[in-house]
């Protein structure tokens, strides 16, 4: 560990800036992820385990739709929804098979949907990896330079639309009827259903919405990642590191805690490259032991 | 009581057995036979998840190689049988569906196309049975430079990672007294080939072109979708070159990220992995001037043999070969030559036939374009290496320098004295 190269970096504004920088996009890019996982088990109480693959699916789907219409955005959005569209009929045939199963059996549909997805998109889209979507032209541009500190526009839009999708996801939860009756399915969904409401209809909303999440990332991954079956295993690692850490189903808690992770890899690297991944274990460790509930959970939980 | 039929119940059964008999001997049994007869040959690859194309174009490149043995009589009418199973990468599945070829499908020989880790666990395997076999992908130079985990019995057809860092330090040692690249930096997958990698090409650079000095190394894992946080340091820290062994998507991924930086504006990467169709086609705006090492194009080796061969590969499934490719079919170009040469399948005497032997290929550099199966380590040497720099488009590599075979073979001594393997 090399504790003078991170000291000297953070009093260097042109290292802070972009080791900060770098730590946010990575940051971001989790909280997509993660906040549909831990939507999906605060709610629904379901440990998703197929959540990688639909990461995987956002980013087949973009790019399918960017070799069809040429058009990233375009690519983003159907691609996301798809994979929505997708989560909703995996939840309707599936998932709401096992809301009261046990873990095992929750682990088991997943995880065989995983291998049957991973093996699906070599059938579709053959077995080697695809090139990635590629950036949009109007981001082709030469980097920004602040403080010496050089910053790639698209990252500037990757963090900024990330940014936007969590204050519109926030809005949902707190200040719309839909996101009342989700906060409330959360905690008792007998009660809700005594009251009237179609609960099914809920879950079944709250997993696309999850899935949607899962897609958005996977698409926007997929405009500087090469995409290859089995993609999301690596990112669903780091969700669930980043919902124990948030605290599992609360959303304010994966944005902080996908924002800890992203600058603990981006300054991690800086100080001990050989240690980033572990750096994460290591927090979340940290975590489990002094805040057990994750640092926004709920105690119950 | 009369008999409602001419014939008896058993009689009819006895003759419906002796008519049964008498078909399957005339046409069913030969076949069986023949299948029986068949020379058999197993192969652990990867069939499955992101490394699938490794054992896809190692599959094709044998059925290409096996289908024309067999339509030209085999070996006195003796096929040649490909049992070709997945090991999903995994070392203890690749030991495991091993044991049962020879165990259970009774092979005469094994062509091992894992990656390191399993094959590792594969030579263990057949060291314990004696089955003949052929490394064909493993590049890790421990497999067969470390004498305790060499095996009478195993042979590498595979390129060594010794013999390319070599190559690639001969030729950065030109490029850095052509452009002055005196401060390096690496970006190595974290796990044992890039650990080895990274150690042999900084190793053989000091023998050619001491007095570089190295600002860092990054150590992305295996399969990372984003290297943000190593491509910051590349910007922050400006070398004038960067040495790298990531391959596939992961290089790819690595050379748009990096890209968007305008990291290769000013820095020049080596990477050993980039020159394979599959790698180069798939990097957006391949930027111009890149240095690899050419792991399979058709422009390198520059024969006619070499063209051929990838149109015979392309026009068959519609793909250019891999590395991988060209490995697997120069051992099984061996093996064939063993099996007519000794006239059948004794595994010590097939293995007598391919020691220290020296064959021609579309891969060889050796005199006449051969290569060899050198005797005192049973590895391949005399295959084409060379380095030069991408272009944007097909044949994507151009200025493509030739690795002198006598300097990698002097310095793969030194190495090899230095590790205590000589």
């Amino acid at each position: 560990m090399d504790i003078f190269a991170l000291f000297d970096c953070i009093i260097s504004p042109a290292c802070l800036i972009s080791q900060a920088a770098g730590g946010l996009k990575i940051g971001m890019l989790l909280f997509l992820v993660a906040s549909g996982l831990t939507l999906v088990f605060g709610v629904l109480g379901v440990i998703n385990f197929a959540h990688g693959a639909l990461y995987m699916l956002g980013a087949y789907f973009s790019w399918q739709v960017m070799s069809v219409t040429g058009h990233f955005g375009l690519s983003v959005i159907l691609g996301s929804l798809g994979v929505g569209i997708f989560g909703l009929l995996f939840e309707r045939t599936l998932i709401s098979r096992i809301y009261n199963a046990e873990l095992l059996v929750q682990i088991l549909l997943c995880y065989s949907v995983v291998l049957i997805l991973d093996d699906l998109v070599m059938i579709i889209w053959g077995d080697e990896f695809l090139s990635s979507v590629g950036v949009p032209k109007v981001f082709q541009v030469p980097p920004l330079f602040i403080f010496d500190a050089i910053i790639p526009p698209f990252h500037l839009a990757i963090i900024g639309m990330s940014f936007i999708v969590g204050i519109i996801l926030w809005f949902i939860m707190t200040k719309t009827r839909f996101g009342r009756l989700v906060r409330a399915a959360a905690v008792n969904p007998k009660m809700l259903e005594a009251l009237g409401v179609n609960i099914n209809l809920i879950r079944a909303g709250v997993f696309m919405l999850g899935s949607f999440l899962a897609g958005l990332g996977g698409a926007l991954a997929a405009s500087l990642s090469s995409v290859v079956s089995g993609m999301g295993n690596s990112i669903l690692i780091e969700s669930f590191i980043v919902t124990v850490i948030g605290g599992m189903g609360s959303i304010s808690g994966a944005f902080l805690a996908s924002l800890i992770i992203g600058m603990a890899r981006s300054f991690g690297a800086v100080a001990m490259p050989l240690f980033t991944d572990g750096l994460m274990f290591l927090i979340m460790v940290l975590v489990l032991i002094l805040r057990p509930q994750g640092l926004m959970g709920n105690k119950k939980q | 009581m009369k008999k409602l039929n001419k014939y008896s119940r058993r009689e009819i059964l006895k003759t419906s057995a002796s008519t049964a008999s008498v078909f399957a001997l005339s046409t069913g049994f030969p076949t069986i036979l023949k299948a029986e007869n068949n020379i058999k040959i197993g192969v652990p690859t990867i069939l499955s998840g992101r490394v699938a194309q490794l054992g896809i174009s190692v599959s094709n490149a044998l059925n290409m190689a096996v289908d024309n043995f067999n339509k030209s009589g085999g070996l006195d009418g003796r096929n040649i049988e490909l049992i070709i199973r997945d090991s999903r990468a995994k070392p203890d599945e690749a030991a495991r569906v091993c044991r049962n070829f020879i165990n259970s499908d009774k092979v005469d020989a094994i062509i091992n196309a894992e990656a390191s880790g399993a094959s590792f666990a594969v030579q263990e395997v057949i060291r314990e049975s004696g089955t003949l076999c052929l490394h064909t992908v493993s590049e890790t130079s421990r497999l067969t430079a470390d004498p305790s985990i060499r095996a009478w019995n195993a042979f590498r057809f595979s390129r060594q990672g010794i013999h390319d860092a070599v190559g690639s330090a001969r030729y950065a040692a030109k490029i850095i007294k052509e452009k002055g690249l005196k401060k390096w930096m690496s970006v190595n997958p974290d796990y044992a080939y890039g650990r080895d990698s990274d150690d042999t090409f900084f190793w053989a650079l000091e023998k050619f072109s001491p007095g570089f000095e190295v600002l860092g190394k990054g150590w992305p894992k295996i399969f990372q979708p984003d290297y943000t946080e190593v491509i910051t340091q590349i910007a922050r820290k400006k070398p004038d070159a960067i040495y790298s062994s990531l391959w596939g998507g992961d290089l790819v991924s690595f050379i748009d990220q990096a890209s968007l930086y305008g990291i290769f504006n000013n820095t020049q990467l080596f990477a050993i992995n980039l020159a394979d169709y599959t790698t180069m086609s798939a990097v957006k705006n391949l930027p111009k001037g890149l240095h690899s090492a050419t792991r399979y194009v058709a422009a390198w080796p520059n024969t006619q043999d070499n063209r051929d061969y990838d149109n015979s590969y392309t026009n068959l499934y519609g793909d250019h070969p891999t590395n991988w490719s060209w490995e697997t079919t120069v051992g099984i170009d061996y093996l064939i030559s063993a099996l007519k040469e000794t006239g059948g399948t004794d595994n010590k005497k097939l293995a007598e036939a391919i020691k220290g032997k020296t064959r021609k290929s579309f891969m060889g550099v050796g005199d006449g374009n051969t290569v060899s199966m050198r005797d005192k380590d049973q590895t391949i040497i005399d295959y084409s290496i060379g380095w030069g720099t991408t272009i944007a488009n097909d044949p994507y590599m151009t200025n493509i320098q030739a690795a002198d075979w006598h300097t990698i073979e002097e310095l793969e001594k030194e190495w090899l004295t230095d590790k205590g393997w000589l």
